[in-house]
């Protein structure tokens, strides 16, 4: 065995000058994966500083959440974030973004958010094409509010609100945001962290609106209504993903039986919303 | 590490090591660290930590090659590893 200096040691996590130490432990529950995700859009954020490529300062980014569990994302970190009411986080992101361009604006919210309450903002700010980017943690059921059924919640699965199965047909996220218009589409699951981060931060650099899906377990709402240990839940991501870049957006139904598709999903290049105001109404 | 077939080259290989470091006061015991280590490094341990969880211990400290899994898994912000220095001199 060779022997080995072992440095002196080091009390403070890699992360830690992003997040409100003062605030940690946060309220997250054990085995909930929004403090992993939360975790990858910080390390992708310090990774797009480091690089220093397009004018990347960590005084340019704003972090916008709805209500929920995940929304309290941006009482947890060190940067310029926002707290903001019910479904609004994409509106308030959007206005940010119009009045200062220089700023890359992060919506971090939970599909409760994203999608119910807030789903028509989502559509037209993706069909504005407004230069965000979209995180949108999905724990496919109401987590904070004690598990209800929401837009996202898979057919037959157990709710408070639906204790003999859910009778409904959940939204597809990637689709909606592929036919809405956003330029970057990609699904991930808070076990895939490294291609989570990796897609973070090119969504970060991402010219348009872009989204991700990030899919976590919720142990205590979702989980033990459908007999899901948080290690379950992981190890059925593990088994049941596959991961298909390009995929096509109409394929993309979460179902565990056929296994879930991962992946970047769309990548294209259009003009943002910004552009073409500009063409039209700031004619140098 | 056992080969299947050794690579030419596994002798001049410097295989990295690492030192797995845990806040236990953060930590609340899901086990996600230990479940999805790699190398086996982690373990849960007997010792209560402030809020009651049970935070993970390190058993196999030469085990660990600083993949930092653990540390991107982890919800808390609770554990992080370094590079520990091997010296040129081994043998």
């Amino acid at each position: 065995m060779a022997s080995v200096n072992r440095p002196n040691k080091q009390q403070n996590h890699p992360l830690d000058d992003l997040i409100r130490k003062d605030r940690i432990p946060h309220i997250w529950c054990p085995g909930c994966g929004i403090g992993t995700i939360f975790a990858s859009c910080l390390t992708a954020i310090k990774e797009c500083v480091a690089t220093g490529k397009n004018g990347f300062d960590l005084d340019k980014f704003v972090m916008v959440s709805g209500i929920g569990c995940s929304g309290r994302a941006a009482g947890y970190v060190k940067l310029d974030s926002f707290h903001t009411t019910h479904g609004r986080a994409i509106p308030f992101a959007t206005g940010l973004k119009l009045a200062n361009r220089d700023l890359n604006v992060i919506v971090f919210s939970g599909d409760g958010d994203l999608f119910a309450i807030g789903g028509n903002h989502f559509i037209h700010a993706a069909r504005r094409n407004i230069n965000i980017t979209v995180i949108c943690v999905n724990n496919l059921n109401y987590g904070m509010t004690g598990g209800q059924v929401a837009a996202t919640t898979p057919y037959n699965a157990k709710t408070t609100t639906t204790p003999a199965g859910n009778a409904e047909n959940p939204f597809s996220l990637p689709l909606l945001a592929y036919a809405s218009g956003a330029t970057y589409v990609a699904r991930w699951t808070m076990l895939h962290t490294r291609d989570l981060t990796v897609s973070i931060n090119e969504a970060l650099s991402k010219k348009g609106f872009s989204f991700i899906e990030v899919l976590s377990p919720c142990p205590v709402n979702y989980g033990r209504r459908n007999k899901e240990k948080p290690l379950e839940t992981l190890k059925l991501y593990q088994e049941k993903s596959i991961i298909k870049n390009g995929a096509d957006p109409s394929e993309l139904d979460i179902d565990m039986e056929k296994g879930i598709i991962l992946g970047k999903f769309v990548d294209i290049d259009k003009p943002t919303h910004s552009e073409k105001y500009d063409k039209l109404y700031r004619i140098e | 590490m056992e080969f299947w077939r050794i690579p030419f080259d596994a002798n001049e290989i410097d295989i990295t090591l690492g030192e797995v470091y845990i806040l236990d006061d953060r930590c609340k015991g899901c086990g996600y660290c230990i479940e999805f280590c790699p190398r086996q490094v982690l373990q849960i341990s007997d010792k209560f930590n402030k809020k009651g969880y049970h935070p993970p211990v390190v058993v196999n400290p030469e085990s660990c090659v600083n993949c930092h899994y653990c540390e991107v898994i982890c919800a808390e912000f609770a554990i992080y590893s370094v590079e520990a220095v091997s010296c040129p001199n081994k043998n």
